[in-house]
């Protein structure tokens, strides 16, 4: 049996709230914490085997036909066992829910850092130093690598045009017209990517580092030309992902060939340089944002045009307009998106794609037109909430927005701000806040899990991936509430295709997808002690192992004593995302201090107010929006991915010159969650809250800048270079 | 290359390729894979151990420079692996992923014996001591322990908790 379900209605009876064992919504630890704080949670690339071979990652230096001139000599090094080139590696890791082979081969680079070979030798020692001894010649293709050098293409399908805003801006009472680019930018998940091949003559064994498993053992039997039910993908820690291991990656593919040739089980770490270029990178991009406003500063246009780049055969393009679509009513409208064909490394999604970088800009021009308007910035956004979807008209499923706005803006303080700019200094720091609204969409994808319950516990299983995310902890906390159990007799199983397809992490929608599908089996459940009891489910309590109904008690033990009840949910999404416009919605606020002198930016404090419908655990939920918040400080600050003009190569490929924020760069964050029950988002009214702290968090520190010192920087990242140049004498 | 040395209080004797890290020693030769290589150099912080109570990366040292020495793992920082501190990051939900939690648990553990033996750090007001386990201090001391999933909030409230809650660390430190 199972508990389908497709969302297209709504789901106002609030069935969470009437259950009653008392943890989902409440703060509990991770289960899987334990064993991290340990040291014992088990990474893609730490099981051990006596027979274990190690292989290393060979790159292209040139884009590219490819030939290796010494592959003899390297294969005759001590302790190498084959130097692989076979047109099944992976030209690059595939897009999220690719579902097939990414592009493949090793004769011809397309980028600076294609991998070419894999050396495979006795000991990881071995493997590294054949590698590096192997010879890459390429007879080098003369290929655009500069965005702007190519006539980029349009797709008509990503074009809006509403009204006329030519003429909107020609009448605006006030206006924003301006250019803001943002660089490359990486994922930099702290696991790099690895994995390990098993190969018993018929079934391939994997344990990689990958985010969704039902698409990555398609992909990997795909790439390697096997049938996926003899594939199987382990990944039950996942060392951070953030977009860039959705999709299988090169060291997995290559680590199955090995396997699969030599017999014997092979590692494949990538090297943390390797893990700039292989996977997927986030478009730099160019957005053109005109703003048109009347007196009262209600916008009368919208534009939003962005270039974006992308390897040839990537259909991926970052999708910088999504939110700009139903962030502000605006009767002429025009959005676009244009996508230059060039040979940098593949671009794909990393946290948030579209609304991280989109958002950020938009948001630094609604300021813009704030400061022109003479309107308070928050004031500002609440003047231009959309009553309904402004392009298609459709009513919003749940629309929080001022309630995050005005409590963000108490709970910081905004009242006591200056509005001009350069108002507040100590020593050769200038002080000053900013804010800007977030916004992102919410989806649902099929999941499914499986509960399974004996009288001394819950066993949930799914393949569902927990990479820092939560899923451990939300998933338990789920089946403990409906099946009336305390955390500690429920046990989560996750990350092993062998288990049902749950859907993966990405795109915000972990929690409310598979985490529906552990809801739905659960329910199953219920329904099957409801049976047994001879009551409807709705009559049924269940807490601390005991069923009670109309003052009869009977427990779990009595109920099963040695029997094995089961549950599976799937869930699917519906018919609700052609009848309403679903999404999230926060306000970040930001206070930094600028150095007159340097023009270094500290950021000093940061508050984030954001509504994403019921928050199943505030604790994990609070440490997705630091993530999002901080991503929007290295956004703002520092983090740049830099290519070389000539080759398109990333030149500043390790965490050296990648500059992540660290610890004494992030000042306390305060985190607020909108009350919020979203009927359209299934059963439990709980949307995605991973991505939603990045999304325009690096535009409220751009816009702090502005106010504390004068500097208007609409290039990121803002480098103390720039801050400098646009600071007013 | 033979070498002996004592991890985790067990004495332990290899022979290796003179190329191998100790980081790699730890995770490959001896199965203590709860040290974590994010980067191989140096960069990131996720490999550090305690070599002798002092924190170091352990990917940018070779093993057999450690002939003799006292190093202790993350496997190493209690019995059961729920120290005031381990437990501590997780009330604060110090980690998310758990990659870089390792190498914050180890980084820590050294930051106070830091203070508390004087060093000064680059956001220290005097080179003379005595020092207090200020915000401040924490964060630039363990800032070369990168969180990618930013837990700094979690992994700060974890430790100056512990911090505080250690009377002999507190009178050392006035
Ligand atoms: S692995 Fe040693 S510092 Fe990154
Ligand atoms: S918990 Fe993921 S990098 Fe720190």
């Amino acid at each position: 049996m199972t508990f389908d379900l497709k969302i297209d209605e709504p789901h106002p009876d609030h069935r969470a709230d009437g259950l009653a064992q008392g943890v989902l919504g409440h703060e509990s630890d991770r289960p899987d914490g334990w064993l991290k704080v340990a040291g014992a949670a088990t990474y893609a690339a730490e099981e051990q085997a006596d027979d274990m071979l190690h292989g290393f990652l060979v790159r292209a230096p040139k884009i590219g036909a490819v030939t290796c001139p010494n592959l003899d000599a390297v294969r005759a090094m001590d302790g190498v066992r084959s130097v692989l080139r076979d047109p099944r590696m992976i030209r690059n890791a595939a897009q999220g829910t690719a579902n097939e082979a990414p592009v493949q081969g090793v004769d011809r680079a397309a980028y600076v850092g294609q991998p070419v070979a894999l050396v495979v030798a006795a000991t990881f020692e071995q493997a590294r130093h054949a590698a590096q001894a192997l010879v890459v010649s390429v007879e080098e293709d003369d290929v655009p690598v500069l965005p702007d050098t190519v006539t980029p293409e349009e797709p008509e399908d990503q074009n809006t045009r509403i009204g006329d805003l030519d003429r909107a801006m020609s009448e605006a009472a006030f206006k924003v017209d301006a250019i803001y680019t943002t660089p490359s930018m990486v994922s930099a998940a702290m696991e790099p990517h690895a994995a390990t091949a098993h190969w018993d003559g018929e079934t391939l064994t994997l344990r990689g580092s990958l985010q969704m498993l039902k698409f990555n053992r398609n992909e990997l039997a795909d790439s390697v030309g096997l049938d996926p039910k003899h594939v199987r993908v382990l990944a039950p820690y996942v060392g951070g992902g953030f977009g860039s291991k959705l999709g299988i990656s090169a060291d997995c593919v290559a680590a199955a060939l090995a396997a699969m040739e030599l017999g014997q089980p092979v590692r494949v770490v990538q090297h943390r340089r390797h893990v700039f270029e292989v996977n997927t990178r986030r478009s730099e991009t160019r957005q053109h944002i005109r703003l048109a406003a009347d007196a009262e500063g209600r916008l009368t246009g919208l534009g939003h045009e962005a270039l974006v780049s992308n390897l040839p055969e990537e259909e991926f393009a970052e999708p910088v307009i999504q939110g700009s679509h139903f962030a502000y009513a605006a009767s002429n409208r025009h959005l676009g998106m244009k996508v230059a064909r060039i040979h940098r490394p593949a671009a794909g999604s990393v946290r948030a794609p579209g609304e991280s970088v989109g958002v950020t800009a938009f948001e630094v021009a609604m300021d813009e037109l704030a400061l022109s308007a003479e309107v308070d910035p928050v004031e500002l956004r609440l003047r231009n909430i959309p009553e309904t979807d402004p392009e298609s008209g459709k009513p919003f499923s749940s629309h929080r927005l001022e309630a995050a706005l005005r409590q963000g803006a108490d709970a910081f303080g905004w009242s006591r701000r200056h509005a001009a700019p350069r108002q507040q200094r100590e020593g050769e720091w200038w002080i000053g806040t900013g804010m800007a609204a977030a916004f992102r969409v919410n989806m649902v994808i099929e999941a499914e899990a499986r509960i399974t319950l004996t009288h001394d516990g819950a066993t949930i299983r799914s393949d569902m991936t927990d990479i820092g995310t939560g899923s451990y902890a939300i998933f338990g906390q789920i089946a403990a509430e409906l099946l009336g159990l305390p955390l500690s007799q429920i046990d989560v199983q996750l990350g092993d295709t062998r288990f049902p397809p749950g859907s993966g992490s990405g795109g915000s929608f972990g929690a409310a997808s598979t985490g529906t599908a552990v809801w739905l089996a659960g329910m199953e459940i219920r329904q099957q002690i409801a049976d047994r009891l001879g009551c409807a489910e709705a009559e049924l309590t269940l807490k601390d192992g005991v069923a009670t109904v109309a003052n009869q008690r009977t427990t779990l033990h009595d109920l099963l004593s040695d029997e094995t009840i089961e549950g599976h949910g799937h869930v699917k999404p519906g018919d609700a995302f052609e009848k309403v416009r679903q999404a999230t919605f926060g306000a970040h606020f930001a206070e930094v201090a600028v150095s007159d002198v340097t023009g270094e930016v500290r950021v000093r404090r940061m508050l984030g107010s954001f509504a994403a419908g019921r928050i199943l655990n505030p604790r994990t939920a609070r440490s997705q929006c630091h993530g999002g918040m901080t991503w929007g400080i290295g956004m703002a600050l520092t983090e740049e991915l830099t290519h070389d003009r000539r080759d398109g190569h990333a030149v500043n490929r390790d965490l050296a010159g990648y500059h992540l924020p660290v610890n004494a760069d992030v000042p306390p964050l305060d985190v607020h969650f909108v009350e919020e029950l979203d009927d359209w988002a299934g059963p439990m009214q709980a949307k995605g809250i991973g991505e939603l702290g990045i999304c325009g968090a690096g535009a409220s520190i751009l816009n702090a800048i502005y106010n504390a010192c004068g500097a208007r920087v609409r290039d990121m990242p803002a480098t103390p270079d720039r801050v400098l140049a646009a600071m007013p004498l | 290359m033979k070498t002996s040395f004592t991890v985790n209080g067990t004495p332990c004797s290899l022979d290796l390729d003179p190329r191998v890290t100790l980081l790699d020693a730890l995770r490959d030769h001896l199965d203590l894979t709860g040290s974590k290589k994010g980067c191989d150099h140096g960069q990131c912080g996720a490999c550090t151990v305690l070599v002798d109570g002092r924190r170091i990366n352990a990917c940018l040292s070779l093993a057999v420079m450690h002939d003799g020495d006292q190093i202790t793992t993350v496997e190493g920082l209690s019995e059961n692996g729920r120290s005031p501190l381990q437990s501590a990051f997780v009330r604060h939900d110090g980690m998310q992923c758990g990659y870089c939690t390792p190498g914050q648990l180890c980084s820590a553990t050294a930051v106070m014996s830091e203070i508390a033996d004087g060093w000064p750090s680059h956001v220290s007001d005097t080179l003379a001591g005595p020092y207090a386990m200020t915000r401040e201090e924490l964060a630039e001391r363990m800032s070369g322990n990168i969180c990618r999933c930013s837990c700094y909030p979690g992994i700060n409230a974890a430790i100056l908790e512990i911090a505080e809650e250690d009377v002999g660390y507190a009178e050392a430190a006035e």
